[in-house]
């Protein structure tokens, strides 16, 4: 089996597989263990019921996605050696020490502290809890910081040299790890995870309100969930258009794949809304352009000039119809955000959050749309930086480990196996988690062995009383 | 004479989180190697019980070792892993299983919960025999031409690399037998205690298995261990692995609950230091040396100053974490 493929495609395809299923993971607890820290707060501050029943309601979520999150990850920390050893060679000495400050400061502080958080609540007092799930939730924003440092000076290599051995080393750690592109992904990708978190909490609280108007639980965190979306969607795409700016100075080929750009413009470029990009053509086919506007977007002026992929050797061409299409959806998911947010904070104003049904409905369709737009934005930037691994001086061809097909596509095979046998059963037991609302009295994992063992949990009480009064 | 510079006190640095990994995670791979001689439901749970608010920092020194490994010996990791790739598979699908399996089994029916329970075993079966396999692996020597693996994808296996891949998984299991029988009480305890001894028994063969095997593979070994003036170095490592059984064999025998975990990490950490003896100062074992692995200075000096600071701080709060679900274990008041 495999004799005959190409073992870079293999790998690659190895990649982008679990590196997709990986991210999804982080995406949600980046944000759910910030809103795990937030609901702990409130009710210490408060001390109303319904803030500890939302915090164990999600914190069982919470355990199930961040043991997935941790399998899925060292994968990730092992396969650069595996399938990738010789750019974990050249580029190890830059790249290695990144992700071994991702592990000292952020995995060992959240996993360190995750037992606590999950088990602990009886055993040391509030605050100490408090303290322990803030320690997850910090670490968890550590971890973006080092990693997208890691992934962004692949993109946009900064303070480096080259060695006798070919290998990178670095000048200057500092002009590293905060390399040009760096401070734009991490502001975008840390939105993302809190949009994406807020996107999957409205979701289940709008699911429980079109049952029940007057829960309690759920209509807390539906609200919060729509002030997130509300505030955070316009940012995050003030924070995007800037990443695209960004991009057009240091990654400019990666614009040019993503606009479907093949021909260069002297007098105003135009915005290509849709169409058919064809590389062999080198041109987008049924194209429904606004002329200048592309120009106006990328160069706040109509008549500036844009160079296409017409000056760029094919050799150094991205794949430019996946570029071109994961972009288009990414932009397509923020919109419907900025959409929700913007209904959302209409329906408020009027008073009607909790009634108006068609809002509760979109917001349980948006459900998983910051996965969806996550997924997009990376491969855009993935596919859109090819066919490079470090960013116009180390081609991915070049990166690949020593290895022959059928070994590269029966591991690709057993993760792909594996993968959908396990993560899409974990992802039943979040959904059936999701499915009942959080109830008075809710317990965390500590104490709800017994309650699950005896299956489903009775939905008498269900019925808060505080905050229904309505 | 050992000179102390970067590159040495790096693969010390390494060494010592690979071993806190094998201190850590071997404990609680080794309860699912010896999970289905537990059949009982309750004592399952306890089982669980016992590691699952600290197993996910056990399999952070897992990242750390691979992560560290790439950041301070690059060339080793390159050619390591294409060299073990099967191998680092199997183990990475294993944890896979047994990583879920502690959430999972707690979400699911009576029926499903089986499966996720033969997922809890089997997966700790695999990342144990593979990690094994991986040490014989590197100990028999790995093709190296140029900064490249240049052998197959199944060189690997051999009846040395199945040696000690059953050796580890005796010693998991020792761990994890004498970890039960510091973390519970009554009947599960009285079990455990039985394993142990036929356990301790296996891993004092492995031991000797292994130690009479590795000096046959390369000569460089047999004068390692063998020659003056170094066995004046590596004379105590036996007399103390002979100190440390009988230390342990008292405690099986007197029933102090409390030392035989301790005193199996005791023959742990001096089968790892026969290995460094072994070994040093090759990272591939024949062909490169830690110098020769070792990224730039200036790489290392950026994490030394990571790794002094922050080493200390994670030992202190995982302490903490195990001493916050310190003592023994009771059914139906656990943690889960």
């Amino acid at each position: 089996m495999f004799e005959g493929w190409d073992a870079v495609a293999l790998a690659r395809a190895q990649f982008a597989f679990t590196m997709s299923f990986h991210i999804v993971f982080p995406a949600f607890t980046i944000g759910l263990a910030s809103y795990l820290a937030v609901l702990e707060a409130l009710w210490l501050w408060s001390g109303r019921e319904v803030f500890i029943n939302l915090f164990n309601y999600w914190l069982k979520i919470f355990a199930v996605v961040f043991g997935m999150g941790v399998v899925s990850g060292i994968v990730m920390s092992y396969q650069f050696g595996t399938n990738w050893s010789a750019f974990s060679d050249k580029a190890g000495p830059v790249i290695g020490p990144l992700m071994a400050y991702e592990v000292l400061t952020a995995f060992f502080l959240e996993a360190g502290f995750l037992g606590v958080m999950l088990f602990g609540l009886d055993r040391v007092g509030h605050r100490l809890h408090f303290f322990a799930t803030l320690m997850v939730a910090i670490g968890t924003l550590i971890s973006a910081f080092w990693i997208l440092s890691a992934n962004s000076w692949m993109q946009t290599p900064a303070g480096y040299a080259l060695n006798a051995d070919g290998q990178f080393v670095a000048a200057d750690w500092l002009k590293v790890i905060f390399n040009p592109s760096f401070p734009f992904r991490l502001v975008h990708m840390v939105l993302a995870a809190y949009l994406t978190t807020a996107l999957v909490v409205g979701a289940v609280g709008a699911f429980h309100l079109l049952r029940n108007q007057n829960l309690a639980g759920p209509r807390v965190m539906f609200s919060m969930a729509m002030w997130m979306a509300t505030l955070v969607a316009p940012i995050q795409i003030l924070a995007g258009d800037q990443h695209g700016l960004n991009t057009l100075e240091h990654q400019p080929v990666k614009i040019m794949a993503m606009e479907g750009h093949f021909e260069s413009h002297k007098d105003g470029a135009p915005l290509i809304l849709f169409g058919l990009p064809s590389e062999s053509a080198g041109k987008v086919e049924y194209a429904v352009e606004i002329p200048k506007l592309g120009s106006l977007i990328l160069k706040h002026s109509l008549d500036a000039p844009l160079a296409g992929l017409d000056t760029v050797p094919r050799k150094d061409w991205p794949p430019v119809p996946i570029t071109f299409w994961s972009f288009r959806i990414m932009v397509g998911m923020g919109f419907l955000m900025l959409g929700l947010g913007l209904f959302s904070l209409l329906m408020r104003l009027r008073g009607t959050l909790y009634e108006q049904r068609l809002l509760h409905m979109f917001a349980v369709a948006m459900g998983p749309a910051g996965f969806i737009a996550v997924l997009a934005g990376w491969i855009t930037t993935e596919t859109g930086r090819q066919p490079f691994t470090v960013y116009g001086l180390l081609r991915t061809a070049e990166s690949a480990s020593p290895l022959a097909a059928p070994a590269v596509g029966s591991s690709l095979l057993a993760f792909v196996i594996v993968y959908f046998a396990v993560f899409a059963t974990g992802v039943i037991y979040i959904l059936r988690l999701m499915a009942q609302p959080p109830h008075q009295g809710e317990q965390g994992p500590s104490h709800d062995a017994p309650a699950r063992a005896a299956g489903i949990t009775p939905a008498a009480g269900a019925v808060a009383t505080e905050g229904a009064g309505r | 004479m050992i000179a102390i510079d970067i590159a040495t006190v790096f693969a010390f640095i390494i060494a010592f989180a690979v071993f806190v990994y094998v201190v850590m995670d071997g404990f609680d791979l080794g309860l699912g190697i010896l999970f289905p001689l537990f059949p009982a439901k309750a004592d399952r749970d306890v089982i669980m019980n016992s590691v699952a608010p600290v197993w996910d920092g056990n399999e952070t020194w897992l990242v750390l070792g691979g992560g560290g490994l790439m950041a301070a010996f690059p060339l080793a990791y390159a050619v390591l892993m294409p060299a073990l790739y099967t191998p680092m598979i199997a183990m990475l699908i294993g944890l896979i299983f047994r990583g879920v399996a502690f959430e999972f089994r707690w979400r699911t029916t009576q029926r499903t919960r089986n499966r996720w329970d033969v997922a809890f075993a089997g997966g700790s079966w695999l990342a144990t025999l593979a990690q094994g396999i991986a040490l014989g692996a590197i100990l028999q020597g790995i093709h190296v031409e140029g900064r490249h693996y240049a052998g197959g994808w199944w060189d690997w296996l051999t009846p040395f690399s199945i040696l000690t891949g059953l050796a580890l998984v005796v010693g998991y299991a020792l761990l994890g037998a004498t970890w039960l029988v510091l973390k519970t009480e009554g009947e599960l305890r009285d079990k455990a205690y039985g394993l142990s001894w036929s356990l301790l028994f296996a891993m004092l063969g492995s031991i000797g298995a292994v130690s009479i095997a590795t000096p046959f593979l390369h000569i460089q070994y047999a004068q390692r261990w063998f020659t003056w003036p170094n066995i004046i170095l590596t004379a105590p490592v036996p007399v103390a692995v002979a100190g440390v059984t009988i230390l342990l064999l008292r405690s099986l025998a007197r029933k102090q609950d409390n030392q035989p975990f301790f005193l199996t990490l005791a023959l742990f950490a001096l089968s790892y230091a026969g290995l460094g003896i072994s070994m040093y100062p090759f990272i591939v074992p024949q062909s490169i040396t830690i110098w020769q692995a070792a990224s730039p200075a200036n790489s290392q000096i950026f994490m030394l100053f990571g790794v002094a600071v922050l080493i200390p701080l994670i030992l202190g709060y995982t302490a903490w974490a195990y001493w916050v679900f310190r003592g023994k274990v009771r059914a139906g008041s656990g943690y889960h």
